[in-house]
């Protein structure tokens, strides 16, 4: 199999151009954030922060240090609400099951958006098996809450809300803040946790002001290393550790804690903030270029998701009809353009992206749907280059259709 | 919902980057289709069998992945020529896995769509002629079952997300 995978980057030799868009599945690190962590593997703070030495107490020290940062640039004040977790998919593991199992005597009913990223769907799943329910509520055309179903759902019952702050396939930002008062105002006791990792970065996340129990943020998803989120827990609010091991200065958390990682975090989380306006001003003019672009030079194509305000600036979703999604990622990869698609067609019945059948697109539409999101590191070369590039890598897959599973 | 890693092989890559017998055939005979754009997959094969029951023409369309591509371009090529009795015999899916140089198991049911959709063609052919050749097994194929299978999960699912939409 290795092999194979050889042949398939031997194919790739002759690039002349190499733009990546897949942002949304894993990132490269900029050099400026691995020249922050590399002293912290083998020059100091190498030690374990719980134990009575000198390299034990370098870690502890940069640890809290980091934890103030990310503390500070979610609105919070306190450093002690930060726990860091080997990623956004175990701080929402965390989030859900550790409150759920924390506040079982409020209730055992979960409410979330129909459109939350898989892993919240997976624990809310799991969480059947310890007699919790969940309620999906729905979402408009454009992935946002129906603030009125929300309503609805939550009742005495309701031990938990969970809503992302933004959708990580179409970007769309929820209104979070209004979906929180009519939850506490159902429920004063049901605890509110939103997935921000999509947001954080891109739109302005302040815990203190949303008045949230419960965020989670990744690293990756700003540049920064993988294997390294945080999960922000308002004091006060109670939850249980998932993991059973030793409990170092991370009270949720149990295991040696990475200090390299959290400090490239903390590096990711310092850039995106230190220049936040001009980042995301730049983010958003090389997404709309892209998706302007792609708009006006595709016929048959649908923009997925909201426009305008209600949208972070770095994600274009457009489905492009009468393309198979695979095939076009590979198409386009061989033109050194990286992209993801809706469609995976790794299990005999393929499921098309929840999050799209749930604004209202058909099978054929998510299937033949590409994510795209932009950096602060793309240039007006990079995304005239995926214009120039993408039109022909769409006609020929749509060569290959045909008019074969044209509906 | 998984991911899986899908190492395809150079043939699979070959294929799918200059496919053969690829588009429509006007004076085809016999149009097969196997698959449903529900589940990601499907295939069209056009063919031209003439009075001796040898496959003269075949082309194919494909709305689907790189080893959908591959493998539907393997078929045409492998059958073009053919008797429809021996094109019927020699075609299994496993022939077609192999000849691609193996397929991540994921993806085995494109290799099984491929040729379940030939042996629907030749069916169906002998459908149009009024009279079936004695060679020809009266049960479905495992790899006509199989389409059949994928088909019927396609259509739970496009039910079940209707339901769910209305609702």
């Amino acid at each position: 199999m290795v092999e194979n995978v050889k042949a398939l980057l031997k194919a790739h030799e002759n690039l002349t151009r190499e733009v990546y868009l897949d942002n949304e599945n894993s990132t490269m690190v900029p050099k400026e954030v691995l020249d922050e962590m590399m002293p912290y593997y083998s020059q100091k703070a190498y030690g374990n922060p719980t134990l009575t030495h000198k390299p034990g107490w370098e870690a502890f020290e940069i640890i809290m240090e980091s934890a103030q940062k990310i503390s500070k640039f979610l609105g919070s004040k306190i450093l002690e609400e930060i726990t860091f977790t080997p990623g956004a998919t175990e701080a929402n593991n965390l989030a859900l099951m550790g409150a759920a199992f924390a506040n079982k005597h409020k209730g055992t009913k979960i409410v979330i958006s129909e459109i939350e990223p898989i892993n919240v769907l997976h624990v809310t799943d799991l969480l059947k098996k310890f007699g919790f329910t969940t309620t999906k509520v729905p979402v408009d055309k454009e992935g946002s809450l129906d603030l009125e179903k929300l309503k609805e759902t939550v009742d005495k019952e309701t031990v938990l809300a969970s809503v992302s702050m933004a959708n990580n396939e179409i970007g769309t930002i929820q209104p979070v803040k209004e979906a929180l008062d009519i939850v506490k105002d159902k429920n004063p006791e049901t605890l509110f946790h939103t997935d921000a990792s999509d947001a954080y970065g891109r739109i302005s996340v302040d815990v203190h002001d949303l008045k949230v129990d419960l965020a989670t943020v990744s690293s990756y998803k700003i540049l920064g290393p993988r294997g390294i989120g945080a999960l922000y827990v308002k004091e006060g609010v109670n939850v249980d550790k998932i993991l059973e091991g030793q409990i170092g200065t991370q009270k949720l958390w149990p295991g040696v804690e990475n200090t390299p990682l959290i400090v490239g975090f903390t590096k990711a989380s310092e850039l995106a903030f230190q220049d936040f306006e001009a980042n995301v001003a730049h983010m958003r003019k090389m997404r709309d270029k892209l998706v302007d672009g792609v708009l006006g030079t595709l016929s048959d194509v649908k923009f997925n998701g909201a426009k305008g305000d209600k949208r972070v600036p770095d994600n274009a979703n457009i489905s492009i009809l009468r393309c198979e999604g695979e095939a076009l990622t590979i198409e386009l990869s061989l033109k050194g353009v990286y992209v993801s698609s809706g469609s995976a067609c790794s299990r005999r019945l393929l499921q098309p992206s929840h999050v799209l059948v749930a604004i209202g697109r058909r099978f054929s539409e998510a299937h033949g749907s590409i994510l795209m999101k932009t950096t602060r590191y793309h240039t007006e070369e990079d995304i005239t280059y995926v214009l120039e590039v993408l039109p022909s890598a769409v006609n020929r897959i749509r060569g290959i259709v045909g008019s074969t599973g044209v509906d | 919902m998984s991911r899986v890693p899908l190492p395809y092989t150079q043939k699979v890559l070959d294929l799918f980057r200059n496919p053969k017998n690829l588009g429509k055939l006007e004076d085809a005979n016999v149009i097969s289709v196997a698959g449903n754009p529900a589940c990601g997959d499907m295939i069209t094969f056009y063919m031209k069998i003439n009075e001796q029951d040898v496959i003269e023409k075949i082309s194919f369309e494909s709305y689907g992945c790189a080893a959908n591509i591959a493998t539907a371009s393997l078929v045409t090529e492998m059958i073009k020529g053919l008797h429809v009795e021996n094109a019927w015999e020699d075609v299994t899916w496993k022939k077609v896995t192999d000849e691609v140089g193996g397929l991540p198991s994921v993806k085995f049911h494109c290799g099984i769509l491929a040729v379940g959709a030939v042996k629907r063609a030749i069916r169906k052919y002998y459908n149009q002629k009024g009279a079936a050749p004695d060679w020809l097994p009266k049960d479905l194929t495992f790899e006509e079952k199989q389409a059949l299978e994928e088909e019927e999960l396609a259509k739970k699912l496009s039910k079940r997300l209707k339901a769910a939409e209305e609702k």
